[in-house]
């Protein structure tokens, strides 16, 4: 495992965490490239699935990123949020997921050094943790062409 | 438990007649001992099928869901609960409910009391705090409190929080612990956590029984028969059956009242209750929200405070 690299998502708020990856790019900062970035319409948007799915299929750790409270495009959209998260995290780890695979963070679209900052943090969070070990769905096509590597 | 009976049936009897309700939701006798089914009573004449003892689980809320009809419900403290949370979800409105409150002093663990023997179980009877259990070639008698449901012994609304006539006088409530379990699991490590689900859910054959029997599940189209996308497999590989279990306790967050239909209903004697009574620790340490007290509160997911615990957040 001497090259592994993470395979991290991050989901975006489009108003705010979005547009600081944006200016982080431009301002040409230097960060770790192993979050694949999905765009969001707002925090609130954020569903418990779309994080298991990412863990089934094979995400080492996760990153949602929304507006600052009270700044949320939608007046109220990231409140809600951070309440469901509040409790899904907390329930994830309880079933056995550790605690640096899932992150979450309060970034408006001008604090691009928080993005990088931030952006660091995580990878360097899931590196520490390694491969995941547990939970990881084998999909029936990857069986597939498991086998047909074996049977060549 | 007679004069509970004879009370709800006196209460039914006479709001029938006086046409103030169409319907009582209550319990029979089961075809098989410490089964009671749910039934539906129409007429005055049938009121004499209600019976009220300790083999009432179900949770009867589960049978309002979108109704119209002006109906009369026997109602435990979990039951109560979970009519108020119907009422704040809009699945039916207050002025079409008759509550008959039942005050509950615990329903028994039928698996409990068929792992202690090895005969068939053909006759079950009660008497204040004994059950006395007969068979082909044996009798026995128990205390009732030994053979309780895993969340009754653990329950703190024991009285129905609304109601509009009682079946009883009203009890007194326990203290107690009710997170031990979760803390014990809380204390472990991820490795250990992990493992300790795992052979937890092993047994699961994805019934969906857990699902059926929760008065909370009435989505139109359940998450787990949803296809593009299909967010959960339908095979009992360990990682759906495991998602499957997470997300279903966390659609019950802060709506759960621990009424135990779940676990009661599982063929396979999987305590389910351990998610859902992780969220319910959380709603209540973070949020101070228990679920089902109150019709003026708004569920913890359907609302906020601007000072939110959020030390999770970076």
């Amino acid at each position: 495992m001497k090259d592994w690299k993470p395979r991290i998502v991050g989901f975006l708020c489009n108003w705010c965490s979005y547009g600081a990856a944006d200016l982080a790019g431009v301002s040409r900062m230097q960060y770790p490239p192993n979050v694949r970035v999905i765009r969001i319409p707002c925090s609130g948007r954020m569903s418990p699935k779309f994080i298991l799915a990412a863990f089934m299929k094979g995400a080492d750790g996760i990153w949602v990123s929304g507006c600052h409270p009270g700044d949320c495009h939608y007046m109220e959209g990231n409140y809600y949020a951070r309440r469901k998260f509040a409790l899904f995290k907390n329930l994830i780890e309880y079933m056995g997921i550790e605690p640096g695979r899932l992150h979450f963070s309060w970034i408006s679209s001008a604090e691009s050094t928080k993005f990088a900052r931030v952006i660091n943090e995580v990878t360097s969070a899931v590196k520490a943790l390694g491969p995941r070990k547990h939970g990881i769905k084998t999909m029936p096509d990857e069986l597939v062409k498991s086998k047909i590597s074996m049977a060549k | 438990m007679s004069d509970y009976t004879s009370k709800i049936k006196e209460i039914s009897e006479r709001l029938l007649k006086e046409e103030k309700v169409e319907i009582i939701i209550g319990f029979r006798k089961g075809t098989v001992p410490m089964m009671n089914e749910p039934c539906f009573v129409k007429t005055p004449e049938d009121v004499k099928e209600l019976v009220w003892d300790s083999n009432c689980g179900i949770n009867l809320a589960n049978y309002l869901t979108g109704r119209k009809e002006k109906i009369a419900i026997i109602a435990k403290g979990c039951d109560s609960r979970n009519i108020v949370t119907h009422i704040i979800e809009n699945k039916i409105k207050r002025e079409q409910l008759l509550i008959i409150g039942v005050p509950c002093k615990g329903m028994i663990d039928k698996n409990k009391i068929t792992s202690m023997f090895e005969n068939e179980i053909m006759e079950v009877s009660e008497d204040k705090e004994n059950i006395t259990v007969k068979g082909e070639g044996f009798e026995k008698t128990l205390n009732k409190n030994d053979v309780l449901q895993e969340n009754c012994k653990i329950c703190v609304h024991r009285n129905p929080v609304i109601y509009d006539e009682l079946a009883a006088d009203l009890i007194d409530e326990q203290k107690v612990d009710r997170y031990e379990d979760v803390r014990k699991i809380e204390a472990m490590s991820p490795e250990e956590k992990w493992s300790y689900f795992d052979d937890l859910l092993s047994p699961c054959i994805r019934c969906y029984a857990c699902r059926n029997a929760c008065p909370l599940c009435y989505c139109p189209t359940c998450f787990v028969d949803e296809s593009m996308p299909q967010w959960v497999g339908k095979s009992i590989d360990p990682v759906d059956t495991r998602t499957f279990h997470l997300l279903r306790a966390y659609h019950c967050a802060g709506r759960c009242t621990d009424c135990g239909a779940c676990e009661r209903a599982c063929p396979m004697g999987i305590k389910v209750r351990l998610f859902t009574k992780k969220l319910e620790k959380d709603c209540l340490e973070l949020y101070g929200w228990q679920a089902g007290l109150s019709l003026n509160e708004r569920p913890p997911l359907d609302t906020y405070r601007p000072d939110d615990p959020e030390d999770f957040i970076k």
